[in-house]
């Protein structure tokens, strides 16, 4: 849903962003404009449609239900243990890996799309087997899950990342400047990496916020599976959910980069705005290499 | 508050006991799978003394400088600082101040927040780093550009900044990897003088690395000209110029003519019709026909109708022209001659090539560009 734009823009980094061909000066975009507006017929009708239908009442009406503050809680809180959890366990990883072991990351390339080529109920079954008793039934199994589906998508904003400056000679530089290596990791590569964990986060909160697959399947009472046992008692009032779910969402999102992104850009870092697509990230995603 | 001039942190530095510590390379091996990169180097560096690595591309420069630095390990060989092994010592604890290649400040912090980080690493308090980092800047002249990020900073001012992160750490010694590489001509002049000027002052022991001949002879107290892995000759600039002890630095170093000559497998060498000594060691299993190895300083040309040579071209250098003549047998060579002198000889003009006085040359297997076995 949402993608996250980084623009780097140092002097002396290798890589590039591949720029997109410049407008012509002389001729008009039109087409641009084009597909601009059928994009957002295409997004903003059915919105508008169902504002309609749900009416503003309903809105009203959504919140005072009990258990939909119960379920929303949840999946803040699964957001929170996901993305701490990605991000610990992910970044240390990334980083070891492209610094000294630079052949596995090609296999830990494969490796974390696995999340994503299997169906969801193979890995929730697999899960279920072999995790130990004090998780089940417990949310913290579901936030568990929701790492390993998150990976593949951070793996990339992180791989991304480092190749966006050339973290090993600053690490070097680091290291020879009496750093020893935690310090390197928290002082000179998280900051640098800002922007990919950035987007790392921001995919992670919205895998969260958005999965019901897994979720219904292990009975918790997430926000998208609120919605759905919802709808089946109330047309207008599930739809006015649907419509405050997408709205929390984005409006969370817009949070994280705005935060996240404001320190960064004072400091000339890489920039990020949201609903714009990243150069220098989906060339490298995209590319088998 | 951190007006002080250079002069006054050159001083602060120099009180805290930064003078150079002598640094040893014995026997140096690291090989990158099939490929040797470092083939049993050894070098001794005095206190406070300016050596300059110097070799083609891939030679090993850059592994010998980050073995020192503890960024890399060898597989044979020690590296010695005051006498003492530092193999066990990890990169962090060593008290080298490194200078990279590419371009290494830290981009979330500003030049001020590099030059301090070392000093933070050393547990000095804000308030001291700030000023001391303050001074550094100072001495390399970017005191204004203190609170800039790297991406506000030209590539010189960047490498500045690095060269006083460097130097913050009051290191024991200094490595220089290609630091004015990626610089252009005119700034990297300046940064030349600029860093031996600051390395005099402070009397850090420095081990410079780069390709460029001109860099090194111009900087460096002592020049190492590496080849493949090993030192081939070091020596002072001058030294290095004037008595290259194999056919590799006599090549490498400076411009020189290859020109055939006979060898009488002694002690002398006969070419364009004089005899000179030989310099060095003679050659092993190489006499008769050989290339005799002398610079355009070493040569003397003069208008001759039916001479041996054809003008083919002249470079103006100022007071001395070099005069390129085409002599028979297709073999080219470079020779120096007051400009004024030079003024007469025009391209095609018939001359005749000499050899100037009686300095002791090298000798080298025709055409070939490898160097002799020596005995
Ligand atoms: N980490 C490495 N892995 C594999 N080979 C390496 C590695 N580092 C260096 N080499 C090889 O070792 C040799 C020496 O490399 P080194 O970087 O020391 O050369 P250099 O003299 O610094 O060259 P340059 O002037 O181009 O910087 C080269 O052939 C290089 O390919
Ligand atoms: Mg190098």
């Amino acid at each position: 849903m949402a993608a996250v734009a980084s623009s780097e823009q140092r002097p002396g980094t290798q890589v590039p962003a591949p720029r997109r061909p410049a407008a012509r000066r002389g001729g008009v975009p039109v087409w641009r404009w084009v597909i601009l507006l059928i994009a957002a017929a295409y997004f903003l009708i059915p919105l508008y449609s169902a504002l309609r239908f749900a009416g503003f009442r309903a809105f009203t009406q959504v919140t005072s239900y009990p258990s939909f503050g119960s379920a929303f809680l949840l999946s803040l809180r699964l957001a929170l243990i996901a993305t701490v959890l990605t991000l610990v366990l992910m970044v240390p990883t990334t980083v070891y890996v492209y610094l000294r072991l630079p052949r596995v990351a090609r296999l830990m390339e494969a490796i974390t799309i696995v999340p994503i080529v299997f169906p969801p109920i193979v890995l929730i079954i697999g899960l279920l087997k072999i995790a130990p008793g004090f998780l089940l039934g417990t949310p913290n199994l579901l936030g568990l899950e929701y790492v390993v589906l998150a990976m593949p998508f951070a793996f990339r904003c992180l791989d991304a990342g480092l190749r966006s400056f050339d973290v090993r000679t600053l690490v070097e530089a680091s290291n020879s400047l009496g750093a020893g290596w935690p310090t390197t990791l928290w002082r000179v590569v998280i900051p640098n990496l800002r922007t990919a964990m950035l987007s790392a986060t921001v995919l992670t909160v919205a895998l969260v916020l958005g999965e019901y697959t897994m979720a219904s399947l292990d009975n918790y009472q997430t926000f998208p599976v609120w919605i759905v046992n919802f709808e089946q008692n109330s047309g207008p009032v599930s739809v006015a959910a649907s419509l405050l779910a997408l709205f929390v969402t984005w409006l969370l999102l817009m949070l994280i980069v705005t935060v996240g992104s404001r320190s960064s850009r004072q400091r000339g870092g890489a920039q990020v705005t949201l609903f714009s697509v990243s150069t220098a990230s989906t060339a490298t995603m995209g590319e088998p290499e | 508050m951190t007006t002080n001039t250079a002069a006054d942190a050159v001083a602060s530095l120099g009180r805290a006991g930064s003078a150079g510590a002598p640094v040893g390379l014995h026997g140096l091996s690291r090989s990158f799978g099939a490929v040797r990169a470092l083939d049993g180097l050894s070098l001794d560096i005095a206190p406070g003394e300016f050596v300059a690595l110097l070799g083609p591309s891939g030679c090993g420069k850059t592994t010998a400088l980050r073995i020192v630095a503890g960024l890399q390990t060898a597989d044979s060989g020690t590296v010695t600082v005051d006498g003492k092994d530092v193999a066990p010592v990890p990169a962090a604890r060593r008290d080298m101040g490194m200078v990279f290649q590419s371009y290494s400040l830290f981009p979330n912090m500003t030049a001020l927040e590099n030059v301090g980080f070392g000093l933070r690493m050393r547990k000095l308090n804000s308030a001291s780093r700030t000023r001391k980092a303050a001074e550094l800047l100072d001495m390399v002249g970017l005191s204004p550009q203190a609170r800039q990020y790297p991406h506000q900073l030209s590539g010189g001012q960047q490498q500045r900044v690095a060269l006083a992160r460097a130097l913050a750490i009051e290191p024991r010694v200094l490595l220089l990897d290609e630091p004015l590489s990626a610089l252009d001509a005119k700034v990297r002049l300046q940064l030349r003088e600029q860093i031996r000027t600051l390395q005099q002052r402070l009397g850090t022991t420095t081990l410079f690395v780069t390709h460029d001949q001109e860099e090194a002879l111009s900087m460096a107290d002592r020049v190492g000209v590496m080849r493949a892995g090993r030192l081939e000759q070091v020596a002072a600039p001058s030294e290095l110029y004037s008595r290259p002890a194999t056919v590799f630095v006599a090549e490498f170093v400076g411009t020189m003519n290859r020109i055939p000559g006979d060898y009488d497998g002694q002690d002398e060498v006969s070419v364009l019709g004089s005899v000179v000594p030989l310099a060095g060691d003679r050659p092993v299993g190489l006499t008769g026909a050989v290339d005799v190895l002398i610079r355009p300083e070493g040569l003397q040309v003069d208008a001759a109708s039916g001479g041996n040579g054809i003008v083919t071209d002249l470079t103006f250098l100022g007071s001395l022209t070099r005069v390129t003549v085409l002599l028979s047998g297709d073999v080219q060579v470079k020779v120096d001659k007051p400009s004024p002198a030079a003024a007469s000889l025009a391209p095609g003009t018939s001359v005749q090539v000499q050899v100037a006085g009686t300095e002791p040359v090298l000798v080298a297997v025709p055409g070939g560009s490898g160097q002799p076995r020596l005995s």
